[in-house]
């Protein structure tokens, strides 16, 4: 992989971030009312105090002087002020993000390390029972949306067996191991939720693209040259199934990102997705633009960390 | 010979025409070699009557079930099953029943909405891709990778947060939110049946029937409307069922989290909505809508895999 094809697949994130950026300014610009609206017409607010307010943040300003304006101070992390919390949004964001980080992450991780052994097996034997059973499973498992295993899963491990809590809680007073085990025991069902609906959508991938490997020529070779069936699976097979699969991994991180909303929101954790719902509800502009922001920010990344990965895994691409 | 490889008038002309020489005698028109196809898929058949099942409930439901969907009765709030309510009731006293036969037509009509907006908007980005490639085509495939890499869901959440009053003031509050959940949701998922079109086309447009047609003077709306577009129909319509489930979802998504229709339009979202507070003593309430979404998502979601082995000529079954 040339280090010119990454600086141009890097270059390539300007583009976007515009076009992006673009988008969400031009959905907020046509919106109607202005995001000052109940300041400037609060009686108790003089009009020419309202107007400095507006000539202060620009909002006389034509369209393109506003979005250049929005634009830059989003780069520069300037992201405004929170009227709801009365806080800076981008310290705001940045005490809630950790968490979502971690919550998202940990399902992944759970999804692949479902997915992985059940799609494999799956892709070696297809049309078996198993696979049969592994594919309708999947099936019932990106069928449940989120919000629904959510309350499941509440319904039966809080009410019915009472083993786990079902809101997450920023301030555990504990110390030491406690601490820990108390943030993993709360973690355990929105990790599960978001894990889940992931891990059976991979199934399908991994399966078929084991499936797609399985035929090539060069397992047959290894066959043939008496290496073990476990050996070739492993070293020879799955190596290469997965190389489409990390992709996709890293490109359904839109769907993971709204199924982090709705998990949040359903167990309270306070990440970055119940922040923005919390936001719509009380009409708090700035942080509903940053948070969108963010996740755009957060899905272009990951688009990159993909293209880069399936260059570095498969060397044929960056030559195209 | 049995000639029956006419005009390609329906997708799985080849297949017909494969199956016409084994078995001479039997004639199958290509939409009943579809059917005789997607029969042998056993989930996807029993998916098809539960979903019609689901859709006459929801339809016809009301003339039979006459129980209005907003009488108010706090005697008989949050009640199980029982014979003067079926499901229950919720923390009003109103009929659960009543209520999710109503949000069904709600959640069914804004998915297969939305799903003709996706799938109108994508066949004709992705027929104009395909058919003018150069510059057109890179300009329209940029923008439907822009619109891949937009988070969905936070979007949805930030059109819906800044035009929802507008929108209501102008077309009333169910309307104006029925249009622009439709829209909103057709218009940020036509990505993928518009790559899917335009791959097709790019294929289809070199083959030699088509060469015919063009050969034969054929208008470019012609060669496209009554030749390729056909041919091209299989995966559309296998993307348009999967498209109506996922609309399904991200409607009772919105509706949970409370940005979706108002809290007296009672959708299957919003009821799931309602009945999270009351997990622990009306558990009746959040299992029936939860389990209507489920059940309608699966089985159109099967259908989809049965037509997509059904409608796929190169797959032998």
């Amino acid at each position: 992989m040339s280090r010119q094809w990454i600086l141009r697949r890097i270059l390539l994130v300007i583009p976007a971030m515009l076009g992006i950026s673009v988008l969400l300014y031009t959905v907020l610009a046509l919106a109607p009312g202005d995001p000052f609206s109940e300041l400037a017409q609060n009686p108790a607010v003089p009009p020419e105090v309202a107007a400095a307010l507006r000539a202060k943040f620009g909002l006389d300003d034509p369209v393109w002087v506003r979005y250049g304006h929005w634009f830059t101070s989003m780069m520069r992390g300037d992201w405004g002020f929170s009227f709801v919390s009365r806080m800076d949004v981008d310290t705001l964001i940045l005490q809630r993000l950790p968490t979502t980080l971690i919550v998202i992450g940990a399902a992944q991780l759970m999804a692949i390390l479902v997915a992985l052994p059940v799609g494999v097996l799956a892709g070696i034997r297809p049309y078996s029972v198993f696979d049969q059973i592994a594919n309708t499973l999947a099936f019932i498992g990106f069928s449940l949306p989120t919000f629904f295993t959510g309350l499941l899963l509440i319904l039966v491990f809080s009410i019915q067996l009472d083993w786990l809590p079902f809101v997450y809680r920023a301030d555990i007073n504990a110390t030491g191991w406690k601490f820990y085990w108390e943030h993993i025991r709360q973690s355990i069902m929105p990790v599960m939720v978001l894990g889940l609906f992931q891990g059976a959508s991979l199934v399908r991938y991994v399966r078929s693209s084991v499936l797609d490997v399985v035929k090539l020529d060069y397992v047959i070779t290894a066959r043939s040259k008496g290496i073990g069936e476990r050996k070739v699976v492993t070293k020879h097979v799955v190596r290469n199934a997965l190389i489409p699969v990390v992709t996709l991994v890293m490109l359904q991180m839109p769907v993971v990102f709204g199924g982090a909303i709705v998990t949040e929101q359903i167990f309270r954790v306070p990440g970055i997705g119940s922040l923005l719902i919390s936001a719509m509800l009380a009409n708090d502009t700035p942080v509903v633009m940053a948070v969108t922001f963010v996740f755009s920010c957060l899905v272009v990344l990951c688009n990159l960390i993909a293209d880069v990965l399936y260059a570095w895994l498969d060397p044929r691409i960056s030559y195209r | 010979m049995t000639v029956t490889q006419s005009a390609p008038t329906g997708v799985p002309a080849p297949a017909a025409a494969a199956t016409a020489t084994t078995r001479k005698k039997q004639h199958f028109s290509p939409w009943q070699e579809v059917w005789r196809r997607f029969r042998r898929h056993r989930l996807a058949l029993a998916s098809s009557i539960v979903l019609g099942l689901i859709i006459v409930t929801v339809v016809f439901g009301p003339l039979v079930w006459t129980v209005p969907i907003n009488e108010i009765d706090f005697a008989a709030k949050l009640q199980g099953p029982s014979w003067a309510h079926p499901l229950g009731t919720d923390d009003l006293g109103q009929d659960v029943l009543a209520r999710m036969i109503y949000g069904g037509r709600i959640s069914l009509a804004v998915g297969l909405a939305a799903m003709v907006v996706a799938i109108f908007v994508g066949v004709l980005v992705g027929a104009i891709a395909g058919m003018a490639s150069g510059k057109v085509d890179a300009a329209l495939m940029w923008l439907s990778d822009l619109f891949l890499s937009l988070p969905t869901l936070p979007l949805l959440l930030l059109i819906i947060y800044l035009f929802r009053d507008s929108l209501k003031a102008v077309f009333g509050v169910e309307g104006g939110i029925f249009i622009m959940i439709v829209v909103v949701i057709g218009g940020l998922r036509w990505m993928p049946a518009a790559r899917l079109v335009r791959a097709q086309f790019l294929s289809l447009r070199e083959k030699e029937f088509v060469e015919a047609a063009r050969a034969l003077g054929a208008s470019r709306t012609r060669q496209v409307v009554q030749h390729i577009l056909p041919n091209a129909l299989g995966p559309v319509i296998v993307a348009a069922t999967i498209d109506v489930a996922a609309a399904i979802i991200q409607e009772s998504t919105l509706s949970f989290l409370g940005l979706g229709f108002p809290p007296d339009i009672p959708t299957w979202g919003r009821l799931l909505a309602d009945a999270k507070d009351y997990l622990d003593i009306a558990p009746h309430w959040a299992l029936a809508s939860g389990a209507a979404i489920f059940l309608t998502v699966l089985s159109i979601n099967f259908i989809g895999d049965g037509l997509r082995d059904a409608l796929d000529p190169r797959r032998v079954i």
